[in-house]
């Protein structure tokens, strides 16, 4: 029983930690069609707000008090972030090349070293400040009337929001780094996040010791499945983007403005990325390399569970989660010490880390030949195919 | 748009900027009567950059005190030495390719470069084919023997071995279990083989294995396995790399495989770099085991130390692998005025056998060019550094090791054209 509920336990943390990755991607890819490399980096993005928002809750003295607290406002401020740059590589990249699959990809693999590389040389503090350039650049003009903005002095409104922008965004790089030494500099090493001490270790329960941190992502990883699922199914912009997902002219004829609803599909799933930031921000050290680790996973939980469903995809990664303990830690050899040698050594063999990797990927391989669409393929007609 | 497409257009010529600011001499003022000029071969960009980036520091640092103190002199005349930094990225065949271009363009008598054994694999042949000289400052797993390479990091009975016997017969978790973590490529793989069967021959018993794919930070399964394997603690042998250790330490100390609870591990890549990067609080009441540990409480280590944070910065720290890129430079000055030329052969003659008051203590260069050193063993502390728990002798390097069964029984010697790379003792 114990062992049972233990397994059951690590299966769900790793995942939850899947799950929480590939669900802006589920979106992305799933919704929108976009194959988007640069999802991983989208993550990465996420894990460095985490990282500067410790810092800067640790080094201002009128947020000290609530230090303990700045994960959950990290998890806002890695939304935006990440919803942010997503955006803008929606409008400057992708937005050109719907249709055509294979370009987006090597597009979107490009902006991903583009990113890797930027948070190596570019000191964070400026980052920061060209993130808030970016955000307010972008949302500003939201805010200002339309008349305003298509009159005939729109051009030099819109000039005024961005010069404003620019001038927020060197400000906030300028007074981080003066506050903050360490995002002064750029540097190419890896950052850590320090969980606060209420994170650390572990709750005891029937004989089984669970951390604390991976109940965090698990709690995490469920709200952002249920706040994904209300939004998709009960406002009205998720039924939009429903709607243009599965006819796009149609949707279009009937007044919906579908590069708004582009924008925010896109929006909300690499904003999803950076909330994923935050949870691996937790396990592991943060690098420009970190998103790298999570893409393939984060595709093969997609494909596997069936492109545009979210069903599917919770499932599938759950499954792969289950799947690495049961091989990865030799349950079976646990279970059931007794069994004929052949097989014994067999499973011996594949009850490594490394191993267990080959057999999943080895099952997926599998598993689609029988099911190519996956789990649950999407049902009903689809106006691109 | 057009604003944001300008920003990344400006950002991209900074970028630039900063990548192309390798070459370059150092400056010192004195009177010599002619110059060297010596390769520097480290990864600056790419995965890699963060460890071998201290080492370029360190070699500069210790070319910029020879010259200090009157440069090299040879044959009566004295010579400034001048380097050439040349980055490998992070990627093995431009480590093979690069040395090409110092040894064939640029003429430079030695090589100070290399930190993982892929990147020393991927430059021993261009080394053997051209006869020219590379000194590699990494502890690895041996198994080489090459006429060409000068290794002064540690060998596996120069680190490993004397760990896992003070893990088994001293430590607080003595006689216990053995857990064997890696990252997935050839040291951890090595030295984990030599690690079961010196346990084996100790009388202990390794009750697991298991490695992590590079790049990979889920590590649930393994800690799965480690309390299945080690129920009431043990002794976990951790060979994992760079920031994998990160997600390790983070993940166990959660799980409840902490010191407290009867878990000790040995590292055998965290040093103190590592330790400030990982943060002390996770790593506190472990172990490490090096040739140098920054604590080492005499003149030498201090100076070394001191000097290296004036000439970097005051939060820089100094490690064993810095130490020994240190000692390489000061052996081949050494080496080249003994000889009295440049000249690849005799400088390798005249090599084994010079010995330097390195800051770990005395060390001697050995017919196997590999360097005989003192082994200790550490505690890491909550200031971010080892609390040395015991210092063994002078232990000579084995470059073939005694306890791996495929080279059991073997040797390395250069002076004896008789013996060479692989000998049967």
């Amino acid at each position: 029983m114990q062992l049972i509920l233990e397994s059951l336990f690590n299966g769900v943390a790793i995942g939850s930690v899947l799950l929480v990755a590939a669900l802006g991607l589920a979106i992305v890819f799933g919704l929108m069609g976009v194959i988007n490399l640069a999802h991983g980096e989208l993550m990465m993005l996420g894990a460095y707000s985490t990282y500067i928002t410790q810092l800067i809750f640790k080094q201002v003295s009128f947020l000290k008090p609530f230090y303990d607290s700045y994960v959950i406002v990290a998890i806002g401020i890695a939304f935006l972030v990440s919803g942010t740059v997503g955006i803008l590589l929606e409008r400057t990249v992708i937005r050109r090349l719907y249709g055509s699959p294979l370009e987006t990809l090597l597009a979107t693999w490009g902006v991903s070293l583009i990113l890797q590389q930027f948070v190596r040389s570019v000191p964070l503090a400026y980052g920061s400040g060209l993130v808030i350039a970016l955000f307010f650049g972008l949302f500003t003009p939201l805010f200002i009337s339309d008349d305003l903005l298509n009159g005939a002095k729109g051009k030099l409104i819109r000039a005024f929001t961005w010069a404003f922008s620019a001038f927020l965004g060197v400000l906030t790089g300028g007074v981080l780094s003066s506050l903050v030494s360490k995002l002064s500099r750029a540097s190419a090493r890896n950052v850590d996040v320090t969980a606060p001490s209420w994170m650390r270790g572990g709750i005891d329960f029937v004989g089984i010791t669970f951390p604390k941190t991976r109940l965090l992502i698990i709690l995490i990883t469920l709200i952002s499945v249920l706040v994904v699922i209300f939004f998709l199914d009960k406002t009205a912009w998720g039924i939009r983007i429903r709607a243009v997902t599965q006819n796009r002219p149609m949707s279009d004829c009937l007044g919906i403005s579908t590069e708004t609803v582009d924008i925010i599909t896109f929006g909300v799933g690499s904003g999803l990325a950076g909330v994923a930031g935050v949870a691996v921000s937790l396990l592991g050290s943060v690098g420009p390399n970190v998103g790298g680790n999570y893409i393939v996973g984060c595709f093969m939980v997609v494909v596997l569970g069936g492109v545009g469903n979210l069903l599917g995809t919770i499932l599938a990664s759950f499954s792969i989660g289950i799947m690495t303990d049961l091989i990865g830690a030799g349950r079976l050899l646990t279970i059931w010490p007794e069994m004929p040698s052949p097989l014994y050594s067999t499973i011996d063999f594949f009850a490594t880390t490394s191993m267990a990797r080959v057999m999943i990927f080895a099952l997926i391989v599998i598993f689609l030949q029988f099911r190519p669409t996956g789990m649950f393929p999407q049902k009903g007609r689809m106006v691109e195919s | 748009m057009k604003l944001s497409k300008r920003i990344f257009a400006g950002l991209a010529t900074a970028s630039l900027a900063v990548t192309v600011t390798a070459c370059g001499g150092s400056d010192s003022s004195g009177n010599f009567d002619d110059t060297v000029t010596v390769g520097i071969l480290h990864s600056l960009s790419g995965t890699m950059a963060i460890s071998e980036s201290t080492l370029v520091d360190t070699e500069k640092m210790a070319i910029e005190e020879i010259n200090a103190a009157g440069g090299v002199t040879v044959d009566g005349k004295s010579y400034k030495i001048e380097y050439i930094v040349e980055d490998g990225a992070s990627d093995w065949p431009t480590f093979a390719e690069k040395s090409k271009k110092l040894i064939d363009q640029d003429g430079v008598p030695v090589v100070f470069g290399g930190w993982t054994s892929a990147s020393r694999k991927a430059m021993l042949p261009v080394y053997e084919s051209k006869d020219a000289f590379l000194y590699y400052p990494i502890q690895y797993e041996a198994q080489e023997c090459s006429n060409n390479i000068f290794y002064t990091g540690a060998t596996p009975n120069q680190q490993s071995e004397p760990a896992t016997d003070f893990m088994y017969k001293r430590s607080p978790a003595a006689g216990g279990d053995f857990f064997l973590v890696g990252s997935d490529y050839v040291f951890p793989r090595t030295s984990n083989t030599i690690t079961k069967a010196q346990v084996k021959q100790l009388g202990g018993k390794v009750v697991g294995e298991d490695y992590l794919p590079l790049g990979n930070t889920e590590v649930a399964p393994i800690i799965s396995k480690i309390k299945v394997a080690l129920p009431d603690g043990g002794i976990i042998i951790n060979t994992l790399n760079g920031d994998q250790n990160v997600a390790f330490f983070k993940q166990i100390q959660d799980a409840g495989i902490t010191p407290s609870n009867g878990y000790y591990v040995m590292n055998y890549s965290i040093a103190e770099e590592e330790i400030s990067t990982i943060g002390p609080e996770f790593l506190e009441g472990h172990y490490g085991a090096w040739n140098y540990m920054m604590s080492i409480d005499t003149p030498a280590s201090k100076k070394f130390a001191k000097s290296f944070k004036k000439r970097w910065g005051s939060d820089r720290v100094v490690a064993d692998p810095q130490e020994s890129a240190y000692n390489m430079v000061y052996l081949w000055k050494q080496a080249v005025e003994e000889a009295g030329t440049f000249d690849d052969n005799a400088v390798r003659e005249a090599l084994v056998g010079q010995t330097f008051d390195a800051p770990q203590g005395p060390v001697e260069v050995m017919p196997n060019h590999h360097l005989s050193q003192t082994v200790r063993i550490g505690e890491i502390n909550s200031e971010g550094g080892f609390t040395i728990l015991e210092e063994t002798g002078v232990v000579e390097p084995q470059a073939w090791n005694q306890k791996h069964p495929s080279s059991k029984g073997y040797a390395c010697d250069w002076t004896d054209p008789k013996k060479g790379e692989k000998y049967r003792l």
